[in-house]
């Protein structure tokens, strides 16, 4: 199964996902984290990991919270969104991890 | 001309005399020559709100566009641009879902959509076309194509093309999880056939539809934009015929107002050229023309070409398609020029691949993503492009076969058409 953008690529490496997340912050995007079993990633909503991170700066913050998401659901697709309140919409969305299959 | 376009004729008649003319007749405020001609001029007229019906284009174009354009005393005429006050533009609605519904709904963001017309255009069954759909849309296509000139002939009738391809698209959304569209082409001989053709499409489940807007007329796409609007289904405008009308430098309608015009009464995806494919267009215009379809404002200094700035009041941009001639070594430049709010089609592009459809539309999604994701890194897509397609091509084969296919095929013609640039 694909997941829209990057799912035709390579995993990216953690220092690959750093460097997405810096393009989000340098956009001043919002960014927030969403996860999902196998089964339900055709949907539109996800379950969000928390609330978007409003006051996030550092790429490093948002990393973790990845991180958490991913060793609270090993079982789940986790996947990196975000926000422009400019727009007032979604611009960005692509899975950083795929459970073992 | 201001007053062939608006209020009067070739003389005074005694009816005039039973009108305030001042309340209706056109003013021309300036003249300014084309700079490197003395013999054209560009003049700017305006024109009283009262001339025009609300929500009415055609309307409008019967002053603006009308018996004008035969006048004698003119040798040739063409207009460049037209402003739209805030007044007249919010009598309009513009496209039936625009460039952010249209990512929420097929969930597809951060990236340019990718779609690719089937090949060839005519003589296909509707199954062997179906399978053309199924193909590149299971390799990695959000969308793949109707041509302009199918509609409904005797070797793939209507029916018999929209169950086969609605099959299509909801086989390769199931295989990739994805969410999928094929541009259905509605374009019929009558209004009456072409609300049945769009019914037909939502019913089978079609995401999106097609019409051909010019030749159709802009009465016949306003309708169907509003049915689009109501019945929640994406509007994809073809501009076959808009050459016949745009080309001449010096006299017809330039492809900016008809642009702009398209965003008014409303599509979600135009045609707009590609710069560096098959098809004419001026590397200035066409961005130009990309920004005044998305922008909520759109200034001259950011849409070159276009003589006035245009607010648009928070009516929804329209996604401006890059279709003709492009290929997978296209993608840096593409992505460099279009920015992610466009829709990029291959169409022999993908079709062509050596391995057929699949290979060919996992290909240009491949190099699409790589390009964005170095684009995202900060990586200089224009100096860097060959090197981010080869680093792709190692772990993607069938990327690597396209770009050994495809390499060296470049259309470096001069363009026909120049933008006149005022103040640059």
């Amino acid at each position: 199964m694909k997941t829209e953008t990057f799912s035709y690529l390579p995993p990216m490496t953690p220092d690959q996902v750093r460097k997405q997340i810096h393009y989000l912050l340098a956009n001043g995007w919002i960014a927030g984290i969403e996860f999902a079993p196998p089964a339900g990633i055709s949907n539109t909503y996800w379950s969000w990991w928390k609330l978007p991170m409003f006051n996030a700066r550092t790429p490093e913050e948002i990393w973790a919270e990845i991180e958490a998401c991913r060793a609270a659901h090993p079982d789940c697709y986790v996947r990196l969104t975000a926000y422009d309140r400019s727009r007032q919409a979604q611009v960005m969305s692509f899975v950083v991890y795929r459970p073992a299959a | 001309m201001a007053a062939e376009s608006s209020f009067a004729t070739w003389t005074t008649v005694w009816s005039d005399y039973m009108v305030e003319a001042e309340r209706y007749c056109a003013r021309t405020y300036d003249i300014k020559p084309v700079p490197g001609r003395d013999d054209q001029f560009i003049a700017y007229i305006a024109y009283p709100l009262d001339l025009f019906e609300e929500g009415s284009l055609p309307n409008l174009m019967s002053s603006l566009v009308g018996n004008v354009f035969g006048f004698k005393p003119l040798r040739a005429l063409r207009l460049e641009d037209v402003y739209f006050p805030p007044a007249l533009l919010k009598t309009f609605q513009g496209p039936p879902h625009g460039i952010q519904v249209e990512r929420d709904r097929l969930n597809k963001y951060g990236r340019p959509l990718l779609g690719g017309t089937m090949k060839p255009k005519l003589g296909l069954s509707a199954k062997n076309y179906g399978r053309l759909v199924y193909e590149a849309l299971r390799g990695g296509l959000d969308f793949t194509k109707d041509d302009e000139n199918i509609t409904s002939q005797p070797f793939m009738r209507w029916r018999d093309r929209a169950e086969f391809v609605m099959e299509a698209v909801h086989k390769a959304e199931a295989e990739t999880g994805e969410r999928k569209g094929h541009y259905l082409n509605i374009t019929a001989g009558d209004m009456e056939e072409m609300y049945r053709r769009a019914e037909l499409a939502k019913a089978l489940g079609s995401r999106i539809v097609m019409v051909d807007f010019l030749v159709i007329g802009f009465t016949a796409f306003a309708s169907i934009s509003k049915w689009c609007r109501a019945n929640g289904i994406l509007l994809h405008a073809h501009r076959a015929m808009h050459s016949v009308i745009d080309r001449q430098p010096n006299h017809g309608i330039h492809w900016r107002v008809l642009a702009k015009w398209v965003r008014i009464v409303g599509a979600d995806h135009l045609h707009n050229g590609t710069v560096v494919g098959k098809l004419e267009g001026d590397r200035l215009s066409t961005i130009g023309i990309n920004q005044m379809l998305r922008a909520d404002y759109g200034r001259t200094s950011e849409c070159p070409g276009y003589h006035f700035n245009q607010p648009w009041l928070s009516m929804p941009g329209v996604f401006p398609v890059a279709s003709g001639g492009i290929h997978v070594w296209h993608m840096p430049e593409l992505v460099s020029i279009f920015g992610d709010d466009t829709v990029l089609q291959f169409g022999g592009g993908t079709v062509g691949h050596p391995w057929g459809s699949a290979a060919g539309a996992t290909a240009n999604r491949v190099a699409l993503e790589a390009v964005i994701q170095a684009r995202n890194e900060g990586r200089d897509l224009l100096a860097e492009g060959p090197d981010i397609l080869k680093e792709a091509a190692r772990h993607s084969p069938e990327l690597r076969a396209a770009m050994e296919t495809w390499k060296g095929v470049s259309f470096d013609y001069e363009t026909v058409d120049k933008p006149v640039i005022l103040n640059p």
